[in-house]
């Protein structure tokens, strides 16, 4: 059966060239680059070349650079190494449609006694600055506002944020996990003070993270032990996966504008064909701020995860905000907080594109999800009301 | 992924007896599009009176599409008191088993039946006697008594699981624990434990049925209060030998627990000499 993997804001396949670049570092590379020998002195210089690349990547000095095991670790030890500095104040901002690796952490942080404000979306999934300029107090400590969305692939101003919040002298992070690799950041040119993201987003292996932190910037250690990654963070360095992040960046910076070419004809061929294909389908979020790779689709009056298992007995991977995919009862928390009407919101699904996808793999979608909706409609109780009342109108 | 059994992936790919019936015998409608998931079933009865036709709309997913499947073949050719009698572990356990998690879909299956089947009968639901719990799913207090007794269900983790309710904003989370209370602890119902007089007339019987008592009635749902639990493995003598469950198999406070607490009541309660032990 034929694989059209399009769930790359879930994770990617890992470069072959990543791949082959980690490889050595299993077996003969095996050295702690803390070691005064010959061993340890062999690894040093691949991880002071990897971090170059991952500098360069986003136009950032290498000891900006931490590496960590994950993104979500890169969000927590921002946040918490934030706060950390400043002990005096009790306030966080942050925004409705986080991923739960600063979500979940800020529910968390109220629990604990912190104020936590949360910005709202409208129904494109976009803030309202002045919300966010009436919301910075003398008390907050840090913002957090993501780059991009990983749901809905819409893209916030962090520019224009990162500004309002640095005029406040207050320290701005930014979640930036589906950003890198799709558009391009610079740091050079950048105000933002801290910004995380992941390998397995940008075909990199799983486990292998950064937090970039702008020099000056007040910061505590999160994870707290030797003196590896200048004092920020204790724990032997991950060496294969550090040097295969570093192949990965200077991958991503390469492909940087296939990105928003090909990949971007690709998306909006697929988005376009499922829009004319089939009938009441609507797209969440703002079509004109949004990554390149993503579309976030529902079709009214079915529900995601049939949707997702039927694409699964295809050969297509792809991936729902209904509520049945994970577990808990409501749909998605972004699209609930962009207004997203019920009737939608259970039926969304969200396709993610890479440059390893082809024209082939969308035309075969556009070929095989139609009938599959009309398959669910078919069963579902609501479709023929919807029909009948609509043609009594 | 879901952990769908065979049979699941088989009704939801393949459902039988999709559709509706165009002037049926009984109609029942559960659920909504807000809800995530909805049934419609009709039936019709030949004229003993049994289920000739019975057909479903479904919206939801992938096992509340094989739960309705599951239902339409349970009450075929069956009479609507043989049919009244099907409970949502029928539905599940005919497939082979649901995920926790999505016990809810053989739930509204059982709903659906039991309104079609007072939709027949010309009987209303005596809305009057239901008060609704969980505002954010619509579920009444009746509906979560019964998935409480009908699976033996002690959390209210299983509640969500079960019916839903308590999965939006978590306010009726009191109200379920107090139904949870009422059906399984309210001690108006159930006589209270009372040891006998004479502890040396207990024969080795008497005295395991009364560990096993003692354990499900006064210790296990105590333990589950705070999402732990605990299995009997075996009985030796004097000795009562547990294995821990839920959170207790990693609460460091179990061994204190086992002593202060489940050592103590079986020694109220069956004889002075239990001591209770961990199955490594």
């Amino acid at each position: 059966m034929r694989t059209v993997y399009v769930d790359n804001n879930a994770t990617t396949q890992v470069a072959p060239e990543v791949f082959e670049a980690m490889k050595p570092f299993f077996r003969g590379l095996y050295g702690n680059p803390s070691s005064m020998h010959f061993k340890g002195g062999e690894v040093q210089q691949a991880i002071v070349e990897a971090r170059k690349k991952v500098a360069n990547s986003i136009g950032a000095s290498p000891e900006e650079i931490v590496f960590t095991s994950c993104g979500t670790e890169s969000d927590n030890a921002a946040i918490l190494g934030t706060l950390e500095s400043y002990p005096e104040k009790n306030h966080i901002i942050s925004t409705r449609v986080e991923h739960p690796a600063v979500w979940t952490l800020c529910k968390h942080l109220e629990k604990n006694g912190y104020r936590v404000t949360m910005l709202s979306v409208d129904r494109e999934g976009r803030l309202d600055l002045d919300e966010l300029r009436a919301a910075i107090s003398e008390d907050t400590a840090v913002v957090s506002i993501m780059y991009a969305n990983n749901e809905t692939g819409v893209t916030f101003p962090i520019e224009d944020i990162s500004q309002i919040v640095k005029s406040r002298g207050i320290p701005f992070h930014t979640d930036a996990v589906q950003a890198l690799g799709k558009i391009p950041l610079d740091m050079n040119k950048s105000t933002v003070d801290m910004l995380s993201f992941s390998g397995h987003k940008l075909h990199a292996p799983k486990g292998i993270g950064v937090l970039y932190i702008r020099k000056g910037t007040k910061f505590s250690p999160f994870l707290i032990g030797g003196h590896q990654e200048m004092g920020r963070r204790g724990g032997t360095e991950n060496i294969p996966y550090i040097v295969g992040l570093g192949e990965a960046c200077e991958l991503a910076a390469r492909h940087l504008e296939e990105e928003n070419n090909r990949v971007r004809f690709l998306r909006d061929k697929l988005e376009q064909g499922l829009l004319e294909r089939i009938p009441d389908t609507l797209v969440n979020g703002d079509r004109e701020h949004r990554l390149p790779n993503t579309v976030s689709l529902s079709f009214e009056y079915v529900e995601g995860e049939s949707i997702l298992l039927m694409l699964s007995n295809l050969g297509i991977c792809a991936s729902s905000g209904s509520a049945c995919t994970s577990g808990s009862l409501e749909p998605s928390h972004v699209l609930r907080a962009m207004g997203v009407p019920f009737t939608a919101a259970h039926g969304s699904i969200r396709f993610s594109l890479s440059t390893y996808n082809t024209e082939e793999d969308i035309d075969y979608i556009l070929e095989q999800l139609p009938p599959v909706i009309e398959r669910l409609r078919d069963i579902s109780p609501f479709w023929r009301d919807y029909i009948n009342a609509s043609s009594k109108k | 992924m879901w952990d769908y059994t065979e049979k699941v992936k088989d009704h939801f790919m393949n459902p039988r007896n999709v559709g509706e019936i165009d002037d049926p015998d009984g109609i029942g409608e559960v659920g909504s599009l807000a809800c995530g998931d909805a049934l419609r079933l009709t039936f019709k009865l030949d004229e003993d009176k049994r289920i000739r036709d019975v057909r479903f709309k479904t919206f939801g997913c992938a096992s509340a599409i094989a739960s309705s499947s599951a239902l339409t073949e349970l009450v075929k050719g069956k009479t609507l008191e043989e049919a009244d009698k099907i409970t949502n572990r029928d539905i599940a356990d005919y497939l082979g088993g649901l995920p926790e998690e999505k016990m809810h879909c053989s739930v509204m299956g059982r709903e659906a039946l039991a309104v079609a089947i007072a939709n027949y009968r010309g009987e209303k639901l005596e809305k009057e006697e239901f008060e609704v719990v969980c505002n954010c799913f619509g579920i009444s207090d009746k509906e979560i008594e019964r998935a409480v007794r009908e699976n033996n269900l002690h959390t209210v983790e299983q509640i969500t699981h079960y019916t839903k309710a308590g999965g939006g904003c978590e306010g009726c989370h009191p109200e379920i624990r107090d139904i949870i209370d009422r059906v399984w602890g309210g001690k108006e119902k159930k006589p209270p434990l009372v040891k006998p007089a004479k502890e040396e007339k207990l024969t080795n019987i008497q005295r395991m049925r009364l560990i096993e008592e003692t354990l499900e009635r006064e210790i296990k749902p105590a333990l589950r209060q705070d999402g732990g639990d605990l299995e009997l493995i075996d009985i030796e003598g004097s000795k009562v030998i547990v294995a821990l469950r839920g959170t207790c198999s990693f609460c460091p406070s179990a061994d204190f627990t086992l002593k202060q607490y489940v050592e103590a009541k079986l020694k109220e309660f069956v004889t002075n000499d239990i001591t209770v032990e961990v199955k490594e």
